[in-house]
């Protein structure tokens, strides 16, 4: 027995009789959103606290604030954004009426993940609404209290004949996998990156997936080791490291590393006292298995601060590994939690080889005074995005293309009118992007229209055969003469 | 490691030496790119006469002109597309640098495919090679005149490291796909495109995937016939059919049919004269399985025109199908030869009624003087591209992304498309690493910023 046929079926139906494609319908479901994120806000506080122990400031800063932000962008823009698109014409279409029209793919499939479970399901649900497509949200069954906020409350918001909600585990989703849909977006490991892609191949789906990394972070010799190890330490221990573009592990000198572990020791307890387990700002690991996973890590190297952990409360202390040699676990796998390991370099140009040895990374960092430093780093590498000087940072810009994680608010305010760009990410950090704008062009078709007149007629002969030299010469001239393009006129 | 993996990994290597960054560098590849099409214009048109039974003209007007005139925009818009693209800032971050940064991807795979065997090898390597890849180029093995050609002249003017060409059929092309790749283009047919996303998944490579589809031609009531005819025999039945932008059947109301069949039949003399056999200017099919497919799709239809053929030179007829009736074979598969079936519908709801309830195509084609018309058409249906009131055009348009949707296809390109195709866009935010007075207030521990917990 199918149990999703029927769904899909009514979200299909709707679809097809042209239910999404009003302005006015999408932006209602717009604004049903945003009275959901308002309404419940407590609500989702306390599933986020129940799920990962997130403390209200971030969850205000990095899940609600921000979803919030990204539909009143939404609702501020949808009627611009659905505009076609005029393009240049060649001279051969001077007289035609050339545009790129948006159009919904039809039935998308959002499959989110459990760390920013109202951020990561909601911010590609808003795109996907505003570019008049039927959505199916398959939230994280990790981030179980959130999980339920969404499958329960969430539908009462969104007109229900466009939009479902599919609460379950792998074997959900495997199911859910087997039908078509027009687009898929995802956001979750390589791994089932792999398998979601392999089952839209078989619809030929088209995907985006914001997957992950080991996110590498140089800290320069000259740099004042306070204020890198203030940002360091924000970022990677904001929640609880369980982030796809936080900081993964630090790359200096032997000398950087001296001066830098006081200095996160110094952060850690300004952010979080004397007793990390005590503070309400420090979160905790998501579930049993990546507790233990996490916990395995603590092994590698050495324990320079921190590496505390209770099994009871899934508590890791905020923890930084030294002496860590590449081929250990901590260097092999993405860490996603509060273990900051720092690998020595001898040199800039051995810590951008070390860099280029390894994939892609969703983010990369480098810290430095020197700002030729910097450059560097950004210019012989490659990553998703890139941030000098600061850590995830970047991802507050509406203007900047994002795909992956949290965007961070500093002062709890909705970022207002900048348009957003998002990165896309390739290889194994993912493909395709999103936020704001690229939201909306990501769940958009772009379909490539050109209006000709009926007329012109006796200029158009000159491309029908019968062909001969003669003509050829005429066009091979006229060509020449305007020094421009006039492909088949 | 096989001699494919070899190639594969020498153009990686090229690829990390880094000798693709400079503008320069890429521009030069582009400039002989250019030089090679010219110094061999005669060579590529013979290899499209031995593949598909194409002349000079139809070899330089439907294939080479597109590519040379891509390489000219390309080599004008490079430094625009390649520079830092500064982005608007928030009020936290006045003070930095905010940008999208692009990059090449690595290595590229483009797979060719043979009806037009020139243009989709060559013109999606322009784009690829101009956003700094290393591009391998598996050309298709059915055109094979062209795949040897290609295989011999492309080394000759570009670094044969970074662009190499790997010819072969199902076994190199399986070969190849086990690679890994930064981004793979196919162009080609739907099952194929299955088979190379499940590959690509395998990596987590992003794909172009050109495929193709029944494209409808609805043509109105309230309409210049005489021109909607012309210029749909020209579309149609260029390289015999075989084009992947080609209006695939009519659509229209029964009591034009009979016209629009007298004007197409008109305007096929007048092209291809009485015999089209005899033209220099009409096509073959390009082999023998897809002659017999062709052939087998007339099979018990109305012929109000041609319906006849010859084995021993692929040739086929002009043809035009009356009164098709939807379930029959050849309304079930994209024909992709010269025959246009007329199916009939009552009304403009009909026709979308019917296109809707299909595969999404690659183009979609509608003609009438009733711009109403024309706006429904376009609004109530989807389709990779449109044109209104001609055939294949769209494709032209550098502007215009070309691409498919659903069954047709995913991603486009053709040219600032094509850059941003085999680009990475890398978002970028560079400060100064100053006093974190500003940014304490994001800091922990933030029980005395609340105003509510």
């Amino acid at each position: 027995m199918d149990p999703f046929a029927d769904t899909l079926r009514r979200l299909r139906e709707a679809f097809s009789a042209g239910r999404t494609r009003p302005a006015e319908f999408r932006a209602a479901q717009l604004r049903g959103l945003g009275r959901f994120l308002q309404e419940h806000k407590q609500l989702l506080q306390e599933a986020l606290a129940q799920d990962l122990h997130k403390s209200a400031f971030e969850s205000e800063v990095s899940e609600i604030s921000i979803t919030q932000s990204e539909i009143n962008l939404a609702l501020r823009n949808l009627r611009a954004w659905m505009k076609d698109e005029k393009v240049p014409k060649n001279l051969a279409t001077q007289l035609d009426s050339a545009f790129i029209r948006k159009e919904p793919f039809g039935l998308v499939l959002v499959i989110a993940p459990w760390n920013y479970p109202v951020n990561l399901t909601l911010v590609p649900l808003v795109g996907a609404l505003a570019a008049g497509n039927c959505v199916v949200l398959k939230p994280s069954e990790f981030s179980r209290s959130t999980e339920k906020v969404l499958a329960e409350v969430l539908p009462r918001y969104v007109d229900q004949s466009c939009f479902a909600v599919v609460p379950g585990g792998p074997q959900e989703t495997g199911q859910l996998l087997e039908h078509k849909f027009d687009y898929i977006f995802f956001t979750g490991s390589p791994r089932v990156g792999r398998i979601v892609m392999s089952a839209a191949a078989k619809h030929l789906t088209p995907v985006t997936l914001e997957l992950g990394g080991k996110n590498p972070c140089y800290v320069d010799d000259d740099c004042d080791p306070q204020t890198v190890a203030n940002r360091l330490a924000w970022f990677r221990y904001f929640n609880t490291g369980q982030t796809c573009v936080a900081p993964d592990y630090v790359l200096c000198s032997p000398d950087t590393q001296e001066r830098l572990l006081p200095a996160l020791q110094s952060a850690i307890t300004r952010f979080y006292g004397e007793d990390p387990r005590s503070s309400p700002n420090l979160g905790r690991i998501i579930s049993d298995k990546h507790f233990q996973r996490l916990r395995g890590l603590l092994g590698c190297g050495r324990v320079a601060i921190g590496g505390q952990s209770d099994e009871s409360e899934r508590y890791i202390a905020p923890t930084v590994l030294v002496d860590v040699e590449e081929t250990e676990p901590v260097m092999q796998e993405e860490i996603f939690g509060p273990i900051l390991p720092i690998v020595n370099v001898r040199s800039l140009d051995e810590a951008i080889d070390f860099i280029n040895r390894r994939e892609k990374p969703l983010a990369l960092y480098a810290f430095s005074n020197n700002k030729q430093v910097v450059k560097r780093v950004l210019a012989q590498t490659s990553s998703g995005s890139f941030c000098g000087n600061d850590g995830f940072m970047h991802l507050t810009l509406d203007s900047l293309p994002f795909g992956g994680v949290a965007r961070l608010g500093i002062c709890l305010r909705a970022h207002a009118g900048q348009p957003r760009v998002s990165p896309s990410f390739h290889g194994a950090s993912g493909m395709g992007s999103y936020h704001g704008k690229f939201s909306f062009d990501t769940f958009s078709h772009h379909r490539a229209c050109l209006l000709r007149c009926p007329g012109m007629e006796k200029i158009y002969s000159i491309r029908y055969p019968p062909y001969s030299p003669r003509k050829l010469r005429v066009l091979l001239m006229a060509m020449e003469a305007r020094g421009c393009s006039c492909t088949l006129l | 490691m096989s001699k494919i993996g070899e190639v594969v990994q020498r153009a990686r290597a090229a690829f990390n030496l880094g000798k693709t960054r400079p503008l320069q560098f890429r521009i030069q590849q582009l400039e002989a790119l250019r030089r090679m099409i010219k110094e061999h214009e005669k060579d590529i048109a013979g290899a499209l006469t031995a593949d598909l039974h194409r002349n000079e003209w139809n070899a330089y007007y439907e294939e080479v002109v597109y590519v040379l005139e891509e390489i000219e925009h390309v080599i004008k818009k490079l430094p625009e597309w390649a520079a830092d693209e500064p982005v608007e800032k928030t009020p936290q971050t006045q003070q930095d640098e905010c940008y999208i940064h692009s990059e090449p991807l690595g290595v590229v795979l483009i797979i060719g495919t043979w009806n037009y065997p020139f243009t989709v090898t060559v013109q999606p390597m322009v784009g690829a090679i101009a956003a700094g890849n290393a591009v391998v180029v598996k050309p298709s093995e059915l055109s094979e005149n062209m795949a040897n050609l290609l295989a011999t002249v492309i080394p000759q003017y570009l670094d044969r490291d970074l662009y190499p060409v790997i010819n072969g059929g199902i076994s190199e092309t399986t070969e190849v796909l086990k690679e890994r790749f930064d981004h793979i283009l196919y162009t080609g047919n739907t099952a194929v495109g299955k088979i190379i996303m499940m590959a690509a998944a395998k990596h987590l490579t992003p794909i172009t995937l050109e495929l193709g589809g029944k494209n409808p031609c609805y043509v109105d009531k309230d309409c210049d016939l005489d021109v909607a005819c012309r210029r749909i025999a020209w579309g149609k039945f260029m390289n015999s059919g075989q084009t992947c932008v080609a209006p695939d059947y009519i659509l229209c109301d029964p009591s034009i049919q009979n016209q629009i069949v007298e004007k197409l039949k008109k305007s096929l003399k007048e092209f291809y004269g009485e015999d089209a056999k005899k033209s220099r200017d009409y096509g073959r099919i390009i082999n023998s399985r897809h002659f017999q497919r062709v052939m087998g799709l007339m099979e018990g239809q109305k012929v109000a025109y041609g319906g006849t053929g010859d084995a021993a030179t692929r040739y086929i007829a002009p043809t035009i199908l009356t009164d098709v009736d939807p379930q029959s074979q050849v309304m079930q598969e994209e024909i992709f030869g010269p025959v246009m079936p007329i199916v009939c519908v009552r009304s403009l709801e009909e026709a979308i009624q019917f296109i809707n309830q299909r595969e999404k195509p690659l183009a979609l084609y509608v003609f009438s003087l009733n711009d109403k018309v024309i706006k429904k058409m376009i609004s109530e249906t989807s389709s990779g591209g449109v044109t209104a009131n001609d055939v294949v055009v769209h494709n032209s348009v550098h502007s215009l992304p070309y691409g498919g949707v659903g069954n047709s296809g995913m991603g486009s390109y053709h040219g600032k498309k094509s850059f941003e195709t085999f680009s990475h866009r890398r978002s970028c935010l560079v400060r100064p690493l100053l006093n974190d007075e500003s940014l304490k207030a994001r800091y922990p521990p933030s029980l005395a910023k609340m105003t509510r917990h």
